[in-house]
This record gives structure tokens, C-alpha cells and sequence, in this order.
């Protein structure tokens, strides 16, 4: 008897603590699916005729495909590019064990962003390069660079060393051990890296903030901007924060082991 | 053969230097560039030629009182909310290291908040804190208290804010304990259970003390986070109303990009810099003592 009240009790606790973690998004969602009327009703409204009005305006009216693609494109290039950094530093840092190195990467990922970005207004701007998409790569490489390497370089130190130094009795080059071998054997670490880097990217509102305009925005620019509306139009804010969410949600949905692993790894190895 | 040799032997700089290269490109010399233009008088605005002024920006900056309050906010916002979301995050890890049905669905779940994009989220919970048609004050209403004023209140601000970064990254810290509670051995609770511990004894006495490293290393990450919170603030405020929940971030964004005052605005990105940059000493040192 007293098991079964504990079971009960326990339960009760986790649902409450999914309730907590689910209602935003809930609410995020029912609201993107209500005209203007039922947003404004009170009290709130629960149960409604929902419409996908919203998702049309959204899409229609506001050129969200333009700045999906945007988003994309910068995200893309931005992982792309730090893995052909990020892959060959990360792997020197595990095998020679370059602390020094590793830390100094790292404190791209500590320091805030903020402190680089009025430099970068200013050299941009002289380079001519604001609101394009260079310039926003360039920003968003320095959030996925220091993910791929932290990730990376404590995976590369998971690969035995057996491996390599049989290869290389057999006269193979460090060149061919890395991309022959050290490589192929990387898949999941190099997953778990992509993935976050594109989600921490996909993200970012700062650096697309100052760095990109009308050309070059990105979807939390243009999501953010929905707010600047004397009258706020809820139902639109809302069908366009679900448009921002859903594919970092969906990766992280599809590829939860990697994840989980990536944002935990590095305070549990200590 | 012997190019071999030549690429083998150098490769432990050969492979990280376009990452070294970059990283001090747009890193180390912005880093270097914003501390020269915190001694110069550059504003944007005024067109003129900025010259060196020495120390004076740190001189104004430092005692001014709109300076000095965001100061103490980023503190008060960092310290109030990590200290909530260590508190949840652990008790959280703790009901949920066990085997239950249903666990890796929660498990799914509480990853969730911690890729909602920070912009979005802001602005959802605006929706909860709006005074006349928000799910906040509805709940208020029904349990009988009267409305708050959440965002827009001077008062309640700060603590509205706190109330979005906790729901944001407790998943956080909850994450990272259950890991390092999966890496513990059993052995010494089992010991306990044996010698007839109660359950909260083996909890206070033997787990927590055990997870402890893990703990203070999330907890060390979440202060180093929660000390540059930004997306949520701007979203959500602006640093309204009035000055009332403008932080360190806040206002050196303001002073570069809106008042385009790059000298003072320097001095801000500057005591920001350093201050996130001690709290990273911190936890490489902290880390260094849990692991000898």
C-alpha cells in the first residue's frame, strides 16, 4: 500500500515537471492556430476552431520562406566550414594533448559574443561586407567552431592509439591515418557535433542582429522584428516562433542520444 | 618516405593552425581592437577622428549610476536564477535517476527547452505575462490573488526574467547530473542500505557529496551563461522599463549600436569581458581540484 501511494506520488511529480517543460511550447502551438479573436479572449481560450491563417501570412505576406533559406545557408556554411577547421585541430588536440590549445579555442564558446561584434561592425563595414552573407558566416563560425572541437577532440581521445600505431607500422602517413582511418570511425561524434553547431547557429540572434539586414536576415531577425507592430499580432508572432523552433526541435528529436551526449559530455568528464 | 616524415612530424601544428589563424583573427584582435577603442574618444555619430584619451572613458563609465545599476542587475539576475536552476536541476536528476516507464520520453522532453531558439521563447512567454490577455494572470485570477504586472513592472521584471532563463536551462543541469548519477557506482548506497540508511540519508549523505564535481561544474557553466543572457532580455524588454532589467549586455549593446558611443561602450564590453573571463579561471582551476 505504501508502495503504490509512492508510485503515485512519483508519478504526480514527473507529470508536473513535463507539464512545466511542455506548456510554452503547447501554448506556442494552440495559439499559432487561433484568430486574432480567440488570442484576445478572456479568459484564455482552450478549446477554439483552429486556422491556419496564421501559417499563411507568415509565409505569404512576410517572405519567411526568404528568410528560412537565409537561416539555412549561413547555418550550413557556418557548420561546414568549422568542421574543415575544427576536424584537424580537434584531432592534433587529443593526440599531443595540447590543453593550451584546446582552451583557447574554447574560450570563443565562454566569452561573450558581444565583446567581438563592435570590432567586427566596424572592419565590416569598412569591408563593405555588412548584410552579407560572408560576414554572418564568418561570426557564425566562431559559435560552431568551439563546439566542433570540444566535441571532437574528446572523441579522438576515444579512438585506441592501437590503431593508428599499427597503420603506421605498416607505413602509412599521419594524412592517411586521419582521413582514412580516424575519420570513418568518427561518424557519431561528428554528428553529435553538426548537429548541435547547426542548432547553436540556426539560433543566434545577436551577430545576425548587427551584422545582417533586409539581404541577409535570418529567421530569429525576422521573428523578433514581427514584435516591432504597433498593434501585436500574436497569432502571426506565434505561427512564426513554432516556423523558428520546429527544426531544431525535429533534429534534436531525431538525433536525442547525440545531443544529449554533446551538451553533457564535457562537466561529467570533468 | 621522407615527405612523410617531413608531414608527420610537423602535424601537430600544421593541423590546428587555420583554426589558431582564425580564431585569432576574429577573436583575439577584436578582442585587442575593443580595449584600444576603450581608450579613445570614438562615437560614431560625431564623424570626428577618434583620438587616444587615456583612462577617461573608464573614469565616466565606471561611476556612472545607469553603469553600475546593470552591474549589480547582472549579478542579482545571474546569481537568483543559476541558484533556482541548481536547485530544481538537482532535485529534478534525483527523482528522475531511476527506472521508470515512460523515462527516456521524459529524457526527450526536457532536452527540448534547451534548443528552443531564446528569441522565440522570449516572446511566448510575453504572451504569458501580457497584462490583459496572458495565461500568467489567468492563473493568478483563479487561484484567487490579484494580477501582477510581470514584465512591465520596475518591480517584477528582474524576477519575470529569472522565471523564463529557469524554465530555459534547469533541463540543463538536470541533464548533466543524471549523467554524472549514471556514472556512479552503487556500491556505497547499497552499503548504506544495508547498514539501514533511509533512503533521504543515502540521497544527502552519499549521492550528493559523490555528484558534487559534476554539480559545481554545471552550476559553473550555467553562471558563465546566465552572466551573458541576452537574446530573452532584448526580446522580451529591451531592458524596460525604464532602465529596470538592464544588465551588462544589455547596455553595451545599447551604447554601440544604438547611441553609437564605441569609447564608453568599449569600457562596458571591456568589465563584461573580464568579468566572464575570471569566471572562467574560475571553473578551469575548480575543475583541476576535483579531478586531482
Amino acid at each position: 500500500m505504501r508502495k503504490l501511494g509512492l508510485g503515485i506520488v512519483f508519478y504526480g511529480a514527473v507529470a508536473l515537471l513535463v507539464a512545466i517543460v511542455l506548456l510554452p511550447f503547447l501554448w506556442m502551438l494552440l495559439s499559432s492556430l487561433k484568430t486574432q479573436v480567440d488570442i484576445v479572449a478572456w479568459p484564455p481560450k482552450f478549446v477554439f476552431s483552429p486556422t491556419v491563417q496564421n501559417y499563411y501570412k507568415v509565409f505569404e505576406e512576410q517572405d519567411f520562406i526568404r528568410y528560412f533559406i537565409n537561416s539555412t545557408v549561413v547555418a550550413f556554411f557556418a557548420v561546414g566550414v568549422s568542421l574543415l577547421l575544427g576536424l584537424p585541430a580537434a584531432y592534433s588536440i587529443a593526440r599531443f594533448s595540447q590543453r593550451r590549445l584546446a582552451l583557447v579555442i574554447l574560450l570563443a564558446r565562454l566569452m561573450p559574443g558581444i565583446s567581438f561584434l563592435m570590432p567586427w561592425y566596424i572592419i565590416f563595414s569598412r569591408l563593405g561586407l555588412m548584410d552579407t552573407y560572408v560576414a554572418l558566416v564568418l561570426s557564425h563560425v566562431l559559435i560552431a567552431l568551439p563546439i566542433v572541437v570540444w566535441i571532437m577532440s574528446s572523441y579522438f581521445e576515444t579512438i585506441p592509439i592501437e590503431l593508428e600505431e599499427s597503420a603506421m607500422v605498416d607505413g602509412a602517413s599521419r594524412n592517411y591515418i586521419f582521413l582514412k582511418i580516424i575519420l570513418p570511425l568518427s561518424g557519431p561524434g561528428i554528428i553529435t557535433a553538426t548537429t548541435l553547431a547547426f542548432i547553436f547557429s540556426w539560433n543566434n540572434f545577436l551577430f545576425s542582429q548587427v551584422l545582417s539586414m533586409e539581404k541577409t536576415r535570418t529567421l530569429p531577425i525576422a521573428v523578433f522584428n514581427f514584435l516591432s507592430y504597433a498593434d501585436i499580432d500574436w497569432g502571426g508572432v506565434m505561427a512564426a516562433s513554432v516556423t523558428i523552433m520546429a527544426p531544431a526541435l525535429i533534429l534534436t528529436m531525431v538525433f536525442q542520444r547525440y545531443v544529449v551526449s554533446g551538451l553533457t559530455m564535457g562537466a561529467v568528464k570533468g | 618516405m621522407n615527405q612523410n616524415s617531413y608531414t608527420d612530424s610537423s602535424i601537430r601544428w600544421i593541423y590546428p593552425l587555420p583554426a589558431i589563424l582564425f580564431v585569432a583573427l576574429l577573436m583575439v584582435f577584436p578582442v585587442l581592437y575593443t580595449t584600444y577603442i576603450s581608450l579613445t574618444n570614438w562615437t560614431l555619430t560625431s564623424g570626428a577622428a577618434p583620438s587616444f584619451v587615456g583612462l577617461n572613458n573608464y573614469a565616466q563609465v565606471l561611476v556612472e549610476p545607469r553603469f553600475l545599476q546593470a552591474l549589480w542587475r547582472t549579478m542579482v539576475f545571474t546569481v537568483s536564477a543559476v541558484a533556482v536552476e541548481a536547485v530544481l536541476g538537482v532535485a529534478a536528476a534525483l527523482l528522475l535517476n531511476r527506472a521508470f516507464v515512460g523515462r527516456s520520453v521524459v529524457k526527450l522532453l526536457l532536452l527540448l527547452p534547451l534548443v528552443a531558439t531564446p528569441v522565440a521563447v522570449g516572446i511566448v512567454f510575453n504572451l504569458f505575462y501580457d497584462p490583459t490577455i496572458g495565461l500568467a494572470n489567468y492563473v493568478l485570477e483563479s487561484l484567487g490573488l490579484p494580477p501582477s504586472s510581470w514584465i512591465s513592472g520596475a518591480g517584477t521584471v528582474l524576477f519575470s526574467l529569472v522565471v523564463v532563463d529557469v524554465w530555459q536551462w534547469t533541463p540543463m543541469i538536470t541533464l548533466i547530473v543524471l549523467a554524472g548519477l549514471a556514472a556512479l557506482s552503487d556500491e556505497p548506497a547499497e552499503a548504506a542500505r544495508i547498514d539501514g540508511a533511509s533512503e533521504w540519508q543515502i540521497i544527502r549523505l552519499i549521492t550528493i557529496p559523490m555528484v558534487m564535481p559534476v554539480i559545481v561544474t554545471a552550476v559553473i557553466l550555467r553562471l558563465i551563461d546566465a552572466l551573458k543572457t541576452f537574446d530573452i532580455i532584448f526580446a522580451m524588454t529591451g531592458g524596460g522599463p525604464g532602465y529596470a532589467s538592464e544588465t551588462l549586455n544589455l547596455i553595451g549593446y545599447k551604447y554601440s549600436f544604438e547611441y553609437f558611443r564605441m569609447g564608453q561602450a568599449a569600457v562596458i564590453l571591456v568589465v563584461l569581458f573580464l568579468v566572464v573571463l575570471a569566471c572562467s579561471v574560475g571553473i578551469t582551476r575548480l575543475n583541476k581540484r576535483t579531478a586531482a
